[in-house]
């Protein structure tokens, strides 16, 4: 048989799929939504419609994998870190069209986010093996006694990513995702629900970047029954609103604050929707998510 | 159960009248099935197959049922009475022991309202130790005798454990039987093992410690094999028959559990000795308890729906059963934050 003509090959489309404890499953309850170009409206892709139930099963993944990741040596954790940019880089085209069209961006327009979003990778890469100096201490006391304050992970981290700004869909994505794993939390993140292609594509990079299974959880669906499940669970220690546009209803910032505060968690308020993500981050988003650790220990014995 | 089968018994229930064990064992004829080594095999080899697709589709059908809601407060509850506690670990200390006797009374500190659970089950010299942690609490001992978890040691070695778990004050004798002589055949020799450590557990004032039979169903090979292990044991005089010791790769399954339920509930229709059931090993999570409990409803009936009748041999059911109530009471999903470390 003679290979088909070109003309006649018919295009392989990928089915993107959640990322949830090193795994792509589809949503359980097999639902999609058409993703569209942000400025044509022309269909894309199906995504998986995550549930309340796929962000459970996150929350259990990211709690199973978060002794193993906080345990982890701080240099391990930035080796894997460097080794997703790297990942990242090899993969600059696929990540270029898919910003573009997410953000309504000539591919011109899109190159330097999507070079920025590697750097910023490679930017906490760096910042794994130094936070413990910036947030520890070494405190006098009035005693025999070296006291040292350590920080330490908060523990399972529900973000909200970035639904607008400059660069959102994968440079805010991964300047809110990098802090939260950096310091040795896991995270389940909810997607842009309007951008949500190269969020689902990241999961394909630290798939392969030997991040453990669970460390990162992405799901793409109604940030209304993503946000609110991570608000409300006791298993849940920290929530990142960054991404939150709803001014009313249950996927607000207030009703999320309210939901989070009964289980007291951590909360890191939304960001500006007009936020630039290109700027800077500075490391209050890695000092964040860390709680302190201080220990007495007896001096001269 | 086909209809010879049943028929077969039919005759021999309406015969009995006498209310001892034994006395029901002869009115239902089946006392001289074990008079010797080749009756005894005539007998369990004519137990009638077990359709091994069919068994499984059964019960895996019955594992599909939804419970919600009041439904599921009552299961989780039942299911937290029903647990057999256990530790079996070589690293066991006193210290742990007594913190599962704490854990057993008050499951969760935090809420006085959950149910206690059935028993501890612990090695035999522990036994002192959980006797004095549990205090007058209404929680049984159960001990593991007879060289668990291989079986594998001299009768007089096991009728020693046997004993020595019995006079330390245990309530309950988990015995393992010798897989290696079943799957070789020596079925009266099981048979007598049985009989003398029911023997064994009998206490100087006439009481007797519950004996539970452990099978190891996950080598006994063939769903066929555990029916017969499951009769034998009924026949020398088992109070409860358990899956497994939860120390080999398979435990217990729906698939063997529904084979010593059927066991049970054909061995009361043909002597109207009721037998209790435990699964062991390898449940760990809410949804798999209440699987066990909806085909204990189904196959076996209200009678058997008591801590009295079945019973879970685990350790980390609990914990998620909490979580499970917890998240009733509150609405909100909980974690393994909110329940003890063990």
């Amino acid at each position: 048989m003679s290979e088909p003509t070109s003309a006649l090959r018919l295009d392989v489309y990928k089915t993107y799929k959640l990322f949830v404890g090193g795994k792509f499953p589809r949503s359980e309850s097999g639902r999609v939504y058409e993703v569209t170009d942000r400025k044509t409206g022309e269909w894309l892709a199906n995504a998986p419609q995550g549930t309340r139930k796929d962000t459970r099963d996150a929350v259990s993944a990211a709690r199973k994998a978060f002794g193993g990741w906080s345990g982890a040596t701080a240099y391990n954790r930035g080796q894997i870190l460097y080794r997703a940019a790297e990942m990242l880089q090899g993969r600059r085209e696929q990540y270029l069209a898919e910003v573009a069209v997410s953000e309504g961006l000539t591919a011109k327009k899109a190159a330097p986010l999507v070079d920025a979003a590697i750097d910023r990778l490679v930017w906490y890469a760096g910042w794994t093996d130094k936070v413990a100096q910036v947030a520890g201490s070494a405190n006098p006391v009035a005693g025999p006694y070296f006291n040292l304050s350590t920080p330490e992970p908060t523990g399972v981290v529900g973000v909200v990513a970035p639904q607008g700004g400059n660069g959102f869909s994968l440079l805010g994505l991964v300047s809110v995702l990098a802090p939260v794993i950096a310091t040795g939390n896991t995270a389940v993140v909810a997607l842009a629900p309007n951008a949500p292609l190269p969020g689902l594509s990241l999961g394909e990079v630290l798939a392969t970047s030997d991040l453990p299974g669970g460390v990162v959880n992405l799901i793409s669906g109604h940030t209304e029954d993503i946000a609110p499940t991570l608000a409300s669970h006791a298993d849940v220690n920290a929530l990142d609103l960054s991404g939150v546009v709803a001014e009313e209803g249950p996927a607000s910032a207030k009703d999320l604050e309210v939901a989070a505060a009964d289980t007291l968690k951590r909360v890191l308020r939304p960001e500006p929707a007009s936020h630039d993500w290109t700027t800077a981050p500075g490391t209050d988003r890695l000092l964040t998510f860390l709680e302190t650790k201080t220990v007495w220990h007896p001096m001269g014995m | 159960m086909t209809k010879r089968y049943a028929c077969r018994y039919a005759a021999l229930v309406s015969m009995s009248s006498s209310s001892t064990v034994s006395g029901r064992l002869a009115a239902s004829g089946l006392a001289e099935v074990a008079s010797s080594e080749a009756s005894l095999r005539r007998f369990l080899h004519g137990l009638p197959g077990i359709d091994a697709v069919g068994l499984q589709a059964r019960a895996a059908g019955l594992g599909t049922r939804s419970i919600k809601t009041t439904a599921k407060a009552y299961a989780i509850d039942l299911a937290i009475s029903m647990i057999d506690l256990t530790t079996l670990e070589g690293a066991d200390t006193p210290g742990k022991v007594r913190s599962l006797c704490q854990k057993a009374k008050n499951p969760d500190p935090g809420n006085p309202d959950v149910p206690h659970t059935a028993a501890v089950c612990v090695y035999p010299d522990m036994v002192p130790v959980a006797k004095e942690a549990l205090g007058g609490a209404p929680i049984n001992v159960a001990a593991v005798a007879t060289a668990f978890p291989s079986g594998r040691a001299g009768l007089p070695v096991k009728l020693a454990d046997t004993a020595e778990a019995v006079a330390a004050g245990a309530d309950e004798v988990d015995m393992v039987i010798d897989r290696g002589a079943f799957l070789a055949g020596r079925y009266l020799e099981i048979y007598e093992l049985i009989a003398e450590i029911k023997k064994a557990c009998e206490r100087p004032d006439g009481t007797t410690a519950h004996l539970k039979v452990i099978f190891e169903t996950g080598e006994l090979v063939t769903y066929d094999n555990i029916r017969r292990a499951s009769w034998l044991a009924m026949l020398a005089g088992a109070d409860f028959i358990k899956t497994s010791t939860g120390k080999v790769t398979v435990n217990a399954t729906p698939a063997n559990t529904l084979v010593l339920m059927e066991a049970v509930r054909d061995f009361r229709s043909a002597t109207g000795i009721q037998v209790g059931v435990k699964p062991a090993g390898g449940i760990r999570t809410t949804k798999d308890a209440m699987k066990y409990l909806v085909m204990v409803n189904e196959i076996l009936g209200d009678d058997w729906l008591s801590p009295d009748w079945f019973r879970f041999g685990a350790s980390s059911l609990l914990n998620d059963l909490l979580m499970q109530r917890q998240k009733l009471a509150s609405g909100r999903y909980s974690g393994p934050d909110y329940v003890t470390v063990d």
